[in-house]
């Protein structure tokens, strides 16, 4: 066995002699594989936008999605292990109903993610089972207004204006700071996520890509839906043209 | 899947096992409680209600009528309350009957649209699907011996075509052109047949309207428990719209010549 882990990998339950959970890093590992996922948090609503990375020309065009919805007015988009991405989404979906139910009101995106965050981070406590290979973006409108969160693998969660997880997150995050993030409309962002997704994706190592957009805000009447055929078409033309300029 | 380990492989019922002589620590039990053993009382009557709900088919879709009181007992408790209920994008529900179990129809029915919209298949739910899987609760719930105490029209109107379907506190379902709850079926139905039967597709909104009109008119003369004050829903191609409550123009005149019972002497 090399010198990183030397026996203090195997289990989320054991800690390294300086205090480290190595099974929760080599999650985060997972997540870095991943096709990039974006989020933008603007003045009227919430943005995602996923580098979805295609492995076989076999596949049904627009299956396995990557942002799923959890409720009418949130949604949350992944990087990482597909299935995790799936099974957090459900739990998520769970907790929103458990809200609804309790409470008689829509849940916030804040208690949403805090509770996502929670069932996460016991993950990380159990040597018979291995942490979330996902970081979640979870974002929607809420009475408070848009909101943009991330769970990492540890459970932990933050709260962003923009949010990117995946392959190409550091040069999406350079990317997002250039915005005036604040400034724009949900409009102007969905073309903003496209041309950040297609800047990203390297055609050197992957080959194929789908981009997958979806919205929430007064466009859409605080739905968390996808982009429209023709706005996803434009955006991603107008992303194309972009890139290649830049380049 | 049980996620109970020391269940793995083992008998499911306790008759089998009766005296658990595999020694391990205690497990759940799964099984059906007796509803007599423990004393359990269900709903036998209702306690806030609502009166009958009227529903015709027009030209353009479906028109539904319910006026605004929950009464407690023969008390007029509460005179704002809307009985009819958007679910979705193609149906209305009205409802009589218990007021609380309602409103735990309507979060159900809610909580099931949310579940759907997250699918994001393409596909959306209409107004037989919801109405079948109301049925299927109504009938459920009696079938447990604890109903919930309603009696609902289901309108709707989805890709050209208009729905009218009826179900009870017992699941008991039928569907026709007019449909009526509670004091309703017995006073306003007949009114409602005479005018619409036959001629469901010349019928104009306007002419709906007057129809409704004249039944909730004659339903508030007649049943005490009813108020002069109501809502009319249409479901047509544009989508469901509840509209802002009305009254009827009442004439109460007549009354002082009424003998026969009362106070007067003579």
């Amino acid at each position: 066995m090399t010198s990183i882990g030397t026996g203090y990998d195997l289990s989320s339950s054991t800690y390294s002699p300086d205090g480290r959970i190595f099974q929760v890093e080599y999650a985060n590992k997972a997540v870095e594989n991943s096709g990039t996922t974006i989020a933008l948090r603007v003045k009227d609503g919430v943005v995602f936008a996923v580098e979805k990375l295609v492995h076989s020309k076999l596949l049904v065009p627009e299956s396995n999605r990557r942002i799923q919805t959890i409720d009418r007015h949130i949604g949350l988009a992944t990087a990482g292990l597909l299935a995790d991405g799936r099974h957090l989404a459900n739990r998520a979906r769970d907790e929103a109903l458990n809200w609804r139910d309790m409470y008689r009101s829509p849940p916030t995106v804040k208690a949403v993610a805090d509770r996502v965050g929670q069932y996460v981070q016991a993950y990380t406590l159990y040597s018979s089972v291995r942490p979330f290979g996902v970081s979640a973006i979870l974002g929607g409108v809420d009475k408070d207004g848009p909101a943009l969160f991330v769970v990492e693998p540890s459970g932990v969660f933050y709260g962003y204006n923009g949010a990117a997880v995946g392959k190409g997150r550091t040069l999406a995050k350079t990317e997002l700071e250039k915005l005036k993030i604040s400034e724009l409309s949900t409009r102007q962002a969905v073309m903003e996520a496209a041309r950040i997704i297609y800047l990203v994706h390297d055609d050197a190592k992957d080959k194929e890509f789908e981009l997958e957009l979806s919205w929430v805000g007064d466009e859409t009447d605080g739905h968390h839906v996808q982009v429209p055929r023709d706005l996803a078409a434009e955006a991603e033309r107008l992303a194309k043209a972009a890139v290649e300029t830049f380049e | 899947m049980d996620h109970f380990p020391t269940n793995w492989g083992r008998p499911r019922n306790d008759t089998v096992d009766a005296y658990n002589t595999y020694p391990l620590h205690q497990r759940p039990d799964w099984r059906p409680k007796d509803s007599f053993a423990d004393g359990i009382q269900r709903t036998q009557q209702p306690i806030v209600t609502g009166t009958s709900v009227l529903a015709i088919k027009y030209k353009d879709g479906i028109m539904m009528a319910a006026d605004n009181l929950a009464s407690y007992g023969s008390l007029a408790r509460f005179k704002d309350i809307q009985r009819l209920h958007v679910v979705g994008d193609y149906t209305i529900l009205g409802a009589g009957g218990d007021m609380s179990d309602f409103q735990h129809i309507q979060h159900t029915l809610d909580s099931l649209m949310i579940e759907e919209f997250s699918v994001d298949d393409g596909h959306k739910l209409g107004p037989p699907e919801i109405y079948e899987y109301l049925s299927r609760l109504m009938y459920g719930r009696r079938s447990e011996m604890n109903p919930l105490w309603n009696s609902i029209l289901v309108g709707g109107f989805k890709d050209g075509k208009s729905f009218l379907g009826y179900v009870d506190l017992l699941g008991t379902t039928y569907s026709a052109s007019t449909l009526a709850t509670g004091y309703g079926s017995m006073i306003a139905q007949p009114l409602l047949r005479k005018a619409v039967e036959g001629r469901e597709h010349l019928i104009t909104e306007e002419e709906a309207r007057e129809i409704i009109k004249t039944s909730m008119k004659v339903l508030f003369y007649r049943d005490a428990r009813s108020l002069n004050k109501y809502q009319i829903g249409t479901i047509t191609a544009a989508g469901p719209k509840i509209y802002e409550a009305q009254s009827s123009e009442t004439e109460w005149s007549f009354a002082e010549g009424i003998r026969g019972y009362g106070a007067q002497t003579q």
